[in-house]
């Protein structure tokens, strides 16, 4: 986790927690060039796994150029020119987090070649979606420019930080849901919940946002244990914040528990 | 994937009461705020006032309906992204 330190490491371990996922996402700031983003893949598929290591945790990671800094097609293209080399990495599951962020013609554009270099190397994708007013149209541009990939199957692909006005579109339509539990936008532990509770807690995975702004690696244990006090069974909490996730990321054919 | 087994029956205003009251109450406090300051114009504002009106609907679908009341509605991408950030409703002119 690029943008946390270690002592969120350690507390994420005392929780219990075996495996993270950390998406290739914003550095807090724009980066001047393609060598800046070579230095960020190197740090999370070397540098990240062996701090985690250094507390039992598993860490896996995804690859992409964000949606924010997507605005420049030739700083985009250069930095999609570098990923390839970087899939064979043991730690990586495949391609994200991928999306839209103003829903802007460029970067609609760096999303549907990132969805190509998907298909050709037979990737996972883990999607964002934007945030606040953006989310809605956002996540259709989304779906659409995923449907109309013939190579794209829908359980194959993740897409995040859904919310009550967008979490069945994205079901309805096969793909996978991802609930990002933020402390100031996004979702809350009981909105979660409630989500989950609708809909069977089918093909929905939660995450903790651990990024730049003021996030809580622990949001999701604190969900589980809210999710006890609203009276669901060790079983049906294991499969929400367990079995969903292993089921997913099982598919790159990397991921394993071991 | 195992048989989903709803959960066991929880008193859920025992667990959300008073939560719920504290940011009705904060939520009152900001417009009372804004209007003194003479900033209830402001499009967010305005926004949220309409979807305060949201509550008052008899479905079990007011989080759904207050979200989509602050979104975009438009479907075409913008020519260009001029900043990075979102402000939570749609600002006047877009949309
Ligand atoms: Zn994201």
């Amino acid at each position: 986790m690029v943008s946390r330190t270690t002592d969120d490491y350690e507390k994420l371990a005392l929780a219990g927690c075996e495996t993270i996922c950390e998406p290739a996402f914003w550095a807090g700031f724009d980066r001047a060039s393609a060598q800046g983003f070579y230095d960020y893949f190197r740090q999370i598929t070397e540098y990240e796994p062996k701090r985690a290591a250094r507390f039992g945790i598993k860490h896996y990671t995804w690859l992409c150029i964000n949606p924010k800094e997507s605005e420049d097609p030739e700083l985009a293209d250069d930095v999609l020119a570098l990923i390839p080399q970087f899939l064979d990495k043991p730690n990586v599951l495949g391609i994200g987090e991928i999306g839209l962020n103003k829903n802007s013609r460029n970067e609609l554009q760096v999303l549907e070649k990132h969805i190509q270099i998907a298909a050709d190397f037979d990737q996972l994708i883990l999607v964002h979606t934007p945030h606040l007013e953006d989310k809605l149209k956002g996540t259709r541009l989304i779906l659409d420019a995923l449907k109309n990939h013939s190579k794209i199957t829908p359980d194959r692909v993740i897409i995040d930080h859904v919310e009550e006005h967008t979490i069945d579109l994205v079901l309805n339509q096969g793909f996978w849901a991802g609930i990002t539990l933020y402390p100031e936008s996004k979702c809350t532990p009981h909105r979660a919940i409630d989500m989950l509770e609708a809909r069977s807690g089918e093909r929905i995975w939660m995450n903790s946002a651990c990024d730049w702004g003021i996030s809580d690696p622990l949001a999701v244990p604190k969900t589980m244990l809210e999710m006890k006090r609203r009276g669901w069974s060790p079983t049906a909490i294991q499969r929400v914040a367990y079995d969903n996730p292993v089921a997913f990321m099982k598919q790159s054919g990397k991921f394993h528990l071991d | 994937m195992n048989t989903w087994t709803p959960p066991a029956n929880v008193n859920l205003v025992d667990l959300g009461f008073m939560d719920s009251r504290s940011k009705l109450i904060d939520l009152a406090a900001f417009l009372d705020r804004v209007q003194r300051a003479g900033q209830e114009g402001d499009f967010r504002v305005a926004a949220l006032k309409q979807a305060i009106e949201l509550l008052a609907g008899d479905q079990p679908e007011r989080a759904r309906n207050i979200l989509l009341s602050f979104s975009d509605p438009s479907t075409e991408p913008i020519p260009k992204a001029t900043t990075q950030g979102a402000v939570g409703a749609v600002p006047p002119g877009q949309g």
